[in-house]
């Protein structure tokens, strides 16, 4: 019994491909949810600059302080690449330090996100205040779910490898966890540009 | 716990539940391909009677036999359940079947996300059907369904115009159906391009097979933008953001191009898989090679990757400007060339041929016909000018029809003819195939020829009844008879499927002597599929087992038993101890019952939602958890 590994045993030989089914499903799940940030991102780019009322973004970004938590994000792409490392050395103690530091950077990020989002409310925005409103917690909103999600894998893997079910056969899992996880990681590369740093008028 | 199933060979009985459970627990492409089948089949029914009450309302002038609002919420759900509950499931119900044989598998890359998938279909399609009974006492007449038309345009879709619970089941149904689409299209993309049997070279696959991955690659990526605007609409209903919310600055056209950015990419996941259904019936009843397969499968990746630059087109009354609508309209037109190029090639393909006029030959020349029709019909929309003459009247609706049903569900039924004795072993009956084809063709014509004469008269879509003195009373009187004529042609697949099924002629492995590797094992197939994997060395691989050319050219058999020998040896015994296969598994169900539950939830009360939350992850561990085959 091992993590999640559903297909090499059904298969008699190598995939057509070379590449793993499972390792494709990733990269093919990517790609699909590039289309589901894009019409997001889109929407809120539509939207910039039309809210009736305010608050607008100038009222309210701090840029300092999600500057700070952009980084602590890109950091757990560090610690995310170093888990992998970790485990193609076949060292899993040190795997799993880093899995769990990754994913304690991605709680910190978090945990920012909801201070954010409760200083904007505070200070009038909600969902219903405004156009910026709307598209600003629906776009960043997914966004955190799309880390929430990727907190909860991470921890899962730190479990079972505690478990002694995480073996040095195992990479792929942590391979794909990485691939995941810098996704979302570009994805907020792109939300911090152009929801934070280009605000318009 | 790992040897559960213990190592299955051949011959042994490897499903540890007999009967529904079976059925309930299966992750086989097969019965999970005839469920995907038989529950699309009984939407179909349902839309089908839907669309029956269309027609009686219209059948004259000043009926009354709908009121206005249960008239919307018909023609509603009439179009939401025949794309999204039946002529789409139809299609993955195809791939399911097929994928696995056509390319040599034992089963598809996924088979507990295959079965996930089906659940969650299966239970959105309940979910969104659920909605009838929503407004009050039904049997009153009283329909809780959406009544908001099936591309569900904002701002109509606000809760400040749709007050019941009929849109938040629209969208949140819809939502639900994206999820399994998105995960088949990912499963199939996978299997197609990673699962081939050695030899199985890209071109090498068989039509259908390239269809189907072109179909699935715009499934995944265009679901993601439905399902955003679909989420933006939830959050506008439920939790009153602005999105389409006009008095804050909110514009409705957003939905517009949202929807349709998905909403063309999905006409042709519709018409693709039956494109290629055609593309494997022609050639074997006309025993000769499919013409030209390279130029129909690039011209089938050429239609996926134009259908993405010509979603204006269903926009060009809202006055998006000339330079926008030009551009739409001549991207509109290039795509009808790669279409075009396929209509050759399959006219080609008969041409010359010894055409066997079997049943699913006759489906595929009507296919072929009537999506013609339908294709020019739509070249028409593509001249801008023209385009605002005929938007919102009946003949958009005369297109449409031509093009779904004249074209995706005629080459379907091409495909249930032609791969039934694959699956459950009997022949239909040829005679009542024909029967069928032929009233259903004429049913077809006395229905959506004359919404063309309607259309250019002037009837606008979408209303519930007309005044006398139009001009329009024959006409409509003409397209009830037809509706009524199609439901007699059903009636007759009907009872052609429950009479062979009963007394059909035993099919065998090959009764119509066929070109694709399906065909070279048992009808219906072993849990297992292949004995001995498949060693694939051409185009049509199983033909060419079967026959060698001799200087003219003319096929020649192969001598019998030969082909058994090399296409689907029984040697190589000790290769079948290695056959192992997926374990049966209840949590892709389990999962899939969270979505309607949450579901209920974001409608009635977030209390119900954790539940859902919590049944969905169960399924989820459980899942990941468990040992994928007996090994």
């Amino acid at each position: 019994m091992e993590y999640a590994g559903p297909t090499h045993e059904l298969q008699p030989m190598e995939t057509s491909t070379g590449v793993d089914n499972r390792k494709l499903l990733m990269w093919l799940f990517l790609a699909s949810d590039c289309l589901f940030f894009g019409a997001l991102i889109s929407t809120y780019l539509l939207y910039r600059d039309r809210s009736v009322v305010g608050p607008f973004p100038k009222d309210l970004y701090d840029i300092p302080f999600t500057s700070v938590s952009s980084f602590i994000l890109l950091m757990s792409s560090v610690s995310m690449v170093l888990a992998l490392a970790a485990i193609q050395r076949g060292d899993l103690r040190r795997m799993r330090v880093w899995l769990v530091c990754t994913a304690m950077l991605g709680i910190l990020f978090l945990s920012g996100q909801a201070y954010e989002f409760t200083e904007f409310y505070n200070k009038g925005l909600s969902l219903h205040q405004n156009l910026f409103g709307s598209t600003f917690f629906v776009l960043t909103g997914f966004h955190g779910a799309h880390v929430t999600v990727g907190v909860i894998l991470l921890l899962s893997i730190w479990v079972r490898s505690m478990q002694g079910k995480v073996t040095q056969n195992d990479t792929l899992s942590v391979e794909l966890m990485g691939l995941y996880w810098h996704f979302v990681d570009i994805v907020w590369i792109i939300i911090f540009t152009f929801v934070y740093l280009l605000t318009g008028k | 716990m790992a040897a559960i199933a213990g190592h299955a060979g051949i011959g042994e009985a490897h499903e540890p539940y007999s009967g529904i459970w079976s059925w309930i627990s299966t992750v086989d492409h097969k019965k999970i391909g005839i469920m995907y089948g038989v529950a699309a089949f009984c939407f179909f029914l349902l839309g089908g009677v839907e669309a029956l009450l269309v027609r009686i309302q219209l059948a004259s002038p000043n009926e009354s036999f709908l009121s206005p609002d249960q008239y919307n919420a018909i023609f509603t759900m009439h179009g939401t359940t025949m794309i999204f509950l039946v002529v789409m499931p139809l299609g993955v119900a195809f791939m399911n079947l097929l994928l696995p044989l056509m390319i040599g598998a034992r089963d598809v890359a996924f088979p507990r996300l295959n079965a996930f998938s089906f659940w969650v279909f299966l239970l959105g399609g309940i979910f969104l059907n659920i909605s009838f009974f929503t407004g009050g006492n039904i049997f009153n007449g009283h329909l809780g369904a959406p009544d908001t038309g099936w591309y569900g345009y904002a701002p109509l879709t606000e809760s400040a115009f749709s007050r019941g619970d009929g849109v938040d089941y629209w969208m949140l149904g819809i939502q639900i159906l994206g999820i399994a689409s998105l995960a088949g299209g990912f499963n199939f993309i996978v299997t197609i391009l990673n699962m081939r049997a050695p030899g199985m070279s890209l071109f090498r696959m068989p039509v259908f097979v390239w269809m189907s991955l072109v179909t699935s690659f715009l499934l995944i990526f265009a679901m993601p933008v439905l399902s955003v605007a679909l989420f933006q609409l939830t959050f506008d209903r439920l939790f009153n953001a602005n999105f389409f919310n006009v008095s804050a600055g909110g514009q409705p056209l957003l939905w517009q191009h949202m929807f349709w950015i998905f909403g063309h990419p999905e006409v042709y996941i519709l018409i693709l898989p039956a494109m290629g259904i055609v593309s494997e019936v022609l050639p074997t009843f006309s025993r000769k090679p499919l013409f030209g397969y390279p130029f129909v499968v690039f011209s089938g990746i050429a239609i996926g990757f134009m259908s993405w630059g010509v979603w204006a087109h269903h926009m060009f009354t809202t006055g998006l400007g000339a330079a926008a609508n030009s551009a739409f309209g001549i991207s509109t037109i290039l795509i009808s060339v790669p279409t075009g190029v396929k209509i050759f090639n399959w006219l080609a393909t008969m041409w010359g041929g010894k055409l066997q006029m079997k049943t699913p030959l006759y489906f595929a020349i009507g296919f072929i016909a009537m999506f013609t029709i339908g294709g020019l019909t739509g070249v028409t929309h593509s001249a801008v000018p023209s385009d605002y003459q005929q938007n919102d009247t009946y003949y958009i609706v005369a297109h449409f029809h031509q093009v779904l049903f004249g074209g995706a569900l005629f080459g379907i039924f091409a495909g249930i003819y032609y791969w039934f004795p694959k699956f459950t072993g009997k022949m239909l009956n040829d005679t009542l195939g024909k029967w069928n084809f032929w009233v259903m063709l004429i049913g077809f014509n006395l229905t959506f020829q004359p919404m063309m004469v309607l259309g250019i008269m002037g009837m606008p879509r979408r209303i519930q009844t007309y005044p006398d003195g139009m001009g329009w009373d024959f006409w409509n009187a003409l397209a009830t008879i037809g509706a009524f004529i199609i439901a007699t042609s059903v009636l007759i697949f009907i009872w052609n499927v429950i009479h062979s099924l009963r007394n059909g002629e035993v099919a065998g492995a090959d009764p119509w002597d066929a070109r694709t590797l399906e065909w070279s094992i048992p009808s219906p197939p072993p849990e297992h599929n292949f004995d001995v994997i498949p060693v694939v060395h051409s185009l049509d691989d199983w033909w060419h087992k079967k026959y060698v050319e001799d200087a003219r050219g003319n096929p020649v058999r192969v001598p019998a038993g030969a082909a058994v020998a090399t296409g689907n040896g029984h040697e190589g015994g000790h290769e079948h101890h290695a056959i192992h296969m997926p374990n049966p598994s209840f949590f892709p169900l389990v999962a899939a019952i969270g979505f309607p539950i949450v579901a209920f939830g974001l409608i009635y009360s977030y209390a119900i939602i954790p539940i859902g939350v919590i049944v969905f992850v169960t399924g989820a561990f459980g899942w990941a958890l468990e040992p994928a085959s007996g090994d």
